[in-house]
C-alpha cells in the first residue's frame, strides 16, 4: 500500500513497543552501571609459590583443568591409576582434594574466584568435601 | 546440489573464514571484538525500529483477522472467546499463546492424494515440535549468555543454568539447550532439503540463516567441549563491552572470534530478512485485532473526503419543484 501522509497509525502502542524492545535489549548495559569488575586473580597458596609451577603450563590450566581432572578421576575410579607423570617428569597424586587443593589449599580464594566471575559451579564439592580434607 | 543453498553454504563458509583470517593472519582483533560488535549491535537495535515504524505506516482499513471459530454475534450463538476474540483480554491471550506456544502453526495439516486420487487431510505435528524445540532453546541458550555480560550474575540466570545442566552429564557439564538447539536448526533444514514441495519454494534467504545459526551454534559447542578458550579472558572483553570500557585480552582463541562474527552477521543481517519475523508477529493484523466487524463500524482511513449530498438535503433543495411535478416527498412542509 502506497504511503501518502506518513501517518504512525497505533503510535501509542508502537511507542510502547519500541521501548520494551529497547529496555529489554540494552539490559546488560543498565544492568552493570557501566561500572567495570577487575577479572578476577586467583591467590596462589605459599606452597603453590615454592612449587612454582602447576600440572600443565599455565596457559592449558587456565582453559582446560575441568578436563584433566576428569580424565584423572576417570583413571583412579576406573583404572585404579592414581600417579600421573607430566611432560617435565613431575609426579602428581591424582585427586582433587590431596592434589589440586593441596597446592591450592585456599579454594575460597583460588577456585572459587573465577567460578564466581565465571558462574559456574562444579558439583564436585557435593563429594569432596575441601575443609576438613578427605582422609587417604 | 541446489544453486540457493550452495550459495548460502558457500558465503557462511566464507564468513567462518573471513573471520580467521582477519584475527588469525591479520591479528585484527580490536575490529572483530570491538568494533564490529558495537557496529552490528547498533544495526540491529535501529534497524528493528525502523522496521517496526515502517510497518505501523500501512493503514490496516479492516479487521483481516484470521478465525478458527464464530465470531462473537447474537447472545445465544456461542463464540470462540480465544480463537475468534471480540474484546483486548482474548487478543492478549491469542497472540500470547501464539508467540509462546505458536497454536497456529499447531493445526498445521499437510493435503495429499491417497490411493489414487482420493483426497486426504493429515495432521503434521513435526514441523510444530522442532519449531518449538528450536525456539525455546534458542532463547534458553541466549539468556544463559547473559552470564557473560552481567557481572553479578543475576540468580535466576545460576537456577536457569542449573536446570540447562540437570543431568550433569561429562565435564564441563553439558547443557542441553545447545544441543537441541542444533538439533532443531538441522532439521529445520533438513526438511527444506527433503521434501520437494519446500525445497521448490526455498531461496538462499531461507538457507542462510538457518547455516549461520548452524554455524554458531557448532562454535559455541566446539569451544565449550573441546577446544576450550579462556572464559575469564572472554568474560572480560564481554564486560568492557557492556560497561563502554572496551579491552582486548590477547590470551582468547580464534574459534571464540569466528563465533563472534558469525553472531555479528546474524545481528546486524536481523532487521533486513525474514527474521524479522520476531517483530512481526506482533504487529500480524490477522492475529493482533479483535474480530469485532458486527460490532464496530471501521472506517478506512485512507478513504478521499468525497462531499455527499444526502437524500434529505436533496429533497430540501427540491421540495418545491418535486411537489410541483407530483413526485411523493418524505415530508409536506
Ligand atoms: C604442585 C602444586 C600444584 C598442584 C598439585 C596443582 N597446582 Fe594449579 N597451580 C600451581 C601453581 C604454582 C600455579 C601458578 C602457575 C603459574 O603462575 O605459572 C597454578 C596455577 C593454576 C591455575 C591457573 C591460575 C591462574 O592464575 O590463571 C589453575 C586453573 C590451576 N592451577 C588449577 C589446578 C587444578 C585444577 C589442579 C588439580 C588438577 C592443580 N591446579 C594442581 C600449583 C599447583
Ligand atoms: C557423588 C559423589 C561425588 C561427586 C559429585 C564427585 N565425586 Fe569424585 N569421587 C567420588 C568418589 C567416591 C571417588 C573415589 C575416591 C577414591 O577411590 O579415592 C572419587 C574420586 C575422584 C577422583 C580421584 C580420587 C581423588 O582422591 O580425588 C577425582 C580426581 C575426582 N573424583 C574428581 C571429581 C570431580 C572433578 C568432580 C566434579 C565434576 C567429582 N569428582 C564429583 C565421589 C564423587
Ligand atoms: C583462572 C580461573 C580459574 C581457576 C583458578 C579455577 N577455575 Fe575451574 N573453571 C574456570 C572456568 C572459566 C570454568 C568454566 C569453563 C567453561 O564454561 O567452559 C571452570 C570450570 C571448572 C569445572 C567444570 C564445572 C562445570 O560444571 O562445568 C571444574 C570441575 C573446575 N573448574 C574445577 C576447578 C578447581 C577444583 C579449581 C581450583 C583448584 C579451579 N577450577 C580453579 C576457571 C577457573
Ligand atoms: C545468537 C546468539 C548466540 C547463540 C545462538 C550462541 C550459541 C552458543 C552455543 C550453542 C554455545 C555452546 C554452549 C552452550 O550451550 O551455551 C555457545 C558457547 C559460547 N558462546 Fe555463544 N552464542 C551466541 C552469542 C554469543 C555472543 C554474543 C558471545 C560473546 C560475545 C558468545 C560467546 C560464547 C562463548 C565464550 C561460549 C563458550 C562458553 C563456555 O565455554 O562455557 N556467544 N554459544
Amino acid at each position: 500500500m502506497p504511503n501518502n501522509n506518513n501517518k504512525i497509525y497505533d503510535k501509542n502502542k508502537i511507542v510502547i513497543g519500541i521501548v520494551i524492545f529497547l529496555i529489554i535489549s540494552l539490559f546488560p548495559i543498565w544492568y552493570n552501571h557501566f561500572k567495570n569488575v577487575p577479572a578476577p586473580d586467583p591467590l596462589l597458596t605459599e606452597k603453590a609459590k615454592i612449587a612454582k609451577e602447576c600440572v600443565l603450563p599455565k596457559v592449558l590450566m587456565k582453559t582446560e583443568h575441568m578436563q584433566l581432572l576428569n580424565s584423572w578421576r576417570d583413571s583412579v575410579v576406573r583404572d585404579g591409576k592414581r600417579l600421573y607423570t607430566n611432560s617435565q617428569g613431575k609426579v602428581f597424586d591424582m585427586s582433587l582434594s590431596n592434589g589440586c587443593l593441596d597446592c591450592h589449599s585456599n579454594k575460597k580464594d583460588f577456585c572459587d574466584r573465577c567460578h564466581n566471575y565465571a558462574s559456574v559451579r562444579p558439583y564436585c564439592f557435593d563429594c569432596h568435601i575441601d575443609n576438613p580434607k578427605e582422609k587417604k | 546440489m541446489n544453486v540457493h543453498y550452495m550459495f548460502s553454504l558457500i558465503v557462511v563458509i566464507g564468513l567462518v573464514l573471513l573471520a580467521y583470517v582477519g584475527v588469525e593472519v591479520l591479528g585484527l582483533k580490536a575490529i572483530f571484538g570491538v568494533v564490529l560488535p558495537y557496529a552490528a549491535f547498533l544495526t540491529f537495535l535501529i534497524g528493528v525500529a525502523y522496521k517496526v515504524i515502517d510497518w505501523a505506516k500501512s493503514p490496516v482499513p479492516f479487521r483481516i483477522t484470521t478465525t478458527g471459530g464464530q465470531q462473537k454475534s447474537l447472545p445465544w450463538i456461542k463464540s470462540a472467546k480465544i480463537d475468534n476474540p471480540d474484546c483486548s483480554v482474548g487478543v492478549v491471550v491469542r497472540m500470547l499463546t501464539e508467540i509462546l506456544f505458536f497454536r497456529s502453526l499447531f493445526r498445521n495439516t499437510k493435503a495429499e492424494l491417497k490411493e489414487g486420487n482420493k483426497f486426504s487431510y493429515e495432521w503434521e505435528k513435526w514441523l510444530w515440535i522442532f519449531a518449538i524445540l528450536f525456539h525455546w532453546s534458542f532463547a534458553v541458550v541466549l539468556v544463559r549468555h547473559f552470564r557473560l555480560f552481567t557481572e553479578p550474575v543475576p540468580y535466576l540466570l545460576q537456577l536457569l543454568e542449573n536446570l540447562d545442566g540437570f543431568f550433569q552429564i561429562g565435564i564441563p557439564v553439558v547443557f542441553l539447550s545447545g544441543l537441541l538447539l542444533l538439533a532443531g536448526v538441522t532439521y529445520l533444514f533438513l526438511r527444506r532439503i527433503f521434501i520437494p514441495q519446500i525445497k521448490y519454494i526455498s531461496l538462499a534467504a531461507d538457507y542462510f540463516p538457518l547455516f549461520l545459526i548452524f554455524g554458531i551454534a557448532f562454535t559455541g559447542i566446539l569451544m565449550r567441549y573441546f577446544t576450550k578458550t579462556d572464559i575469564v579472558a572472554v568474560k572480560q572483553l564481554t564486560m568492557g563491552l557492556v560497561t563502554l570500557h572496551p579491552t582486548v585480552p590477547a590470551t582468547i582463541g580464534f574459534i571464540f572470534y569466528v563465533h563472534l562474527f558469525l553472531v555479528c552477521v546474524l545481528l546486524a543481517y536481523f532487521p533486513f530478512s525474514k527474521l524479522m519475523h520476531l517483530g512481526g508477529i506482533f504487529l500480524s493484523p490477522t492475529r493482533n485485532l479483535p474480530g469485532n466487524t458486527r460490532a464496530v463500524r471501521h472506517i478506512n482511513p485512507w478513504n478521499y473526503p468525497v462531499k455527499v449530498h444526502t437524500y434529505d438535503e436533496y429533497e430540501e433543495e427540491f421540495r418545491e419543484k418535486m411537489i410541483e411535478a407530483g413526485l411523493p416527498v418524505e415530508k409536506e412542509e
